[in-house]
């Protein structure tokens, strides 16, 4: 069980994604997680080891450490990536609802059911609208607002994004202020400034297919509303053989149900 | 063997769950196992090594923490994600009993062998009821262990061989405390999904005796 689990589930989402949701989760997945896991969990990995305080006072290194790292950048960063992933699954949850729902429909040989086999049915790309429009929307949202709480929370956290070589610490038990060196500042500083560019670049992917989202939307409203007003008599006259329809179907039905009573 | 297996095991009770059961097993892999094997593992990988106390006593390290950790945070942890999946395991191995009647007898005996009716719903109740009964007994340990779920910076320890008491310093307290803050919020959902679950499968299946019976007395 590893990020590749995350890759199975999140790649099913993929084939209902617009372009730029296919490019994002390509960022997230080339760029973010396998960053982490190949190079930067290897530059944190020595980091309370290679802490070191100028005190020989025993637990000194251990209070001044949790003091300036109350959370590893590396686990924030695995936290950030897990929750940004997590809104697809409500995308994928829907498809799989709707699937669902086909299924049945194919199953009890209902005639408005226009696939030939359940196979098709796996297979079927749904169109991103009616209430999937929603769903995939709201999942762009809930993205942004992770990423914008992670990247607030880092810089709140740690003053900016650079590592600084030493840092000064007079918590208790240090007899007085101490000299701290941080391991490794440099590269640190390195990934986290390479990470933070990756999580804007990933915001700026959110809001272009929020965008594009809700212009294809009103484009298909106004589309519509266009259609609406130039072919009435057309609709009219569907409406009508539409409705003679579901009388004449009523009325059997009621027929079948009066013979079936009586 | 790794939690790969448990995975693919959980997998396969997916197929048979309800919408809630899935949102579960959702919850499971994505906010607990993931978080875990991802970030919580590597915080308590040195931790005994990282415990430091102010004395040169051999032994009094050892001893002291020992004392204070009886089990790890992190092993407790591992324990309570292994027995909450498992109970999920009897509802896979029924829906196999009734495929292998069907197969024994080779005639139809079930609409559906993993339709939840009948003996399955009862087995998936029982599952439901043993889940949550384990996420309690988890977090109450946790609870009873560790005098609540903080981690403090300091602990003082006065156990042979120690002289005095003695000060000693725990290894990234605040990372720790923030992991066990998130472990008890998801073991909270998953109570709150399970029971949820539960209440729905009880009405649902209520509703459709209640009905059958008031369709048979009007006929």
């Amino acid at each position: 069980m590893d990020w590749g689990a995350l890759h199975t589930i999140l790649g099913g989402v993929n084939k209902h994604s617009t372009s730029i949701g296919k490019i994002w989760l390509t960022v997230l997945f080339i760029f973010r997680i396998m960053i982490l896991v190949v190079a930067a969990e290897r530059v944190w990995g020595d980091e309370q080891d290679d802490f070191v305080c100028n005190t020989l006072q025993p637990g000194c290194k251990n209070v001044c450490y949790d003091h300036f790292f109350p959370i590893s950048h590396i686990r924030l960063w695995a936290l950030q990536l897990i929750f940004v992933s997590t809104p697809a699954l409500l995308v994928a949850m829907h498809v799989a609802y709707r699937r669902h729902e086909k299924k049945r429909q194919f199953r009890k040989g209902d005639q408005k059911c226009e696939y030939k086999d359940i196979e098709e049915i796996r297979r079927q790309r749904f169109r991103i609208e009616g209430s999937l429009w929603w769903t995939y929307t709201s999942s762009i949202f809930f993205r942004l607002v992770f990423e914008a709480v992670f990247m607030y929370a880092f810089y709140f956290m740690y003053d900016g994004f650079r590592m600084p070589r030493l840092m000064k610490c007079s918590a208790w038990p240090c007899p007085n202020t101490v000299d701290c060196f941080v391991s490794r500042p440099t590269e640190k500083t390195v990934f986290t400034i390479f990470m933070i560019a990756v999580s804007s670049i990933c915001i700026l992917l959110n809001v272009a297919e929020l965008c594009y989202l809700l212009t294809k939307f009103f484009l298909r409203r106004s589309k519509k509303a266009g259609n609406q007003k130039h072919q009435p008599n057309h609709e009219n006259k569907e409406e009508t053989k539409q409705n003679e329809m579901n009388e004449l179907i009523s009325d059997s039905c009621q027929n079948t149900v009066i013979g079936f009573t009586s | 063997m790794s939690w790969g297996f448990l995975r693919d095991l959980l997998s396969g009770v997916n197929k048979y769950s309800t919408g809630i059961g899935r949102i579960w097993v959702a919850v499971v892999f994505i906010f607990r196992l993931l978080v875990y094997i991802a970030a919580a593992e590597n915080i308590w990988k040195y931790e005994h090594d990282e415990f430091e106390c102010n004395i040169k006593q051999p032994g009094c390290e050892n001893v002291c923490f020992d004392h204070f950790f009886p089990v790890s945070h992190i092993r407790l942890w591992a324990l309570q994600l292994i027995m909450v999946s498992t109970p999920s395991l009897l509802v896979v191995f029924h829906v196999a009993y009734r495929e292998n009647r069907e197969k024994r007898h080779n005639q139809k005996l079930y609409k559906s062998p993993g339709k939840i009716d009948g003996g399955l719903l009862c087995t998936y109740l029982i599952s439901l009821v043993l889940k949550t009964g384990f996420e309690i007994v988890f977090l109450v340990l946790f609870y009873k262990l560790y005098n609540g779920f903080k981690v403090p910076r300091l602990v003082k320890c006065d156990i042979k061989p120690c002289p005095n008491t003695v000060d000693c310093y725990i290894s990234k307290p605040t990372e720790k405390m923030i992991f066990l803050y998130f472990l008890v919020a998801t073991s909270c959902l998953c109570i709150v999904l399970n029971l949820s679950e539960l209440s729905y499968l009880i009405f649902k299946y209520s509703m459709k005796c209640y009905l059958k019976r008031y369709i048979e007395k009007c006929q």
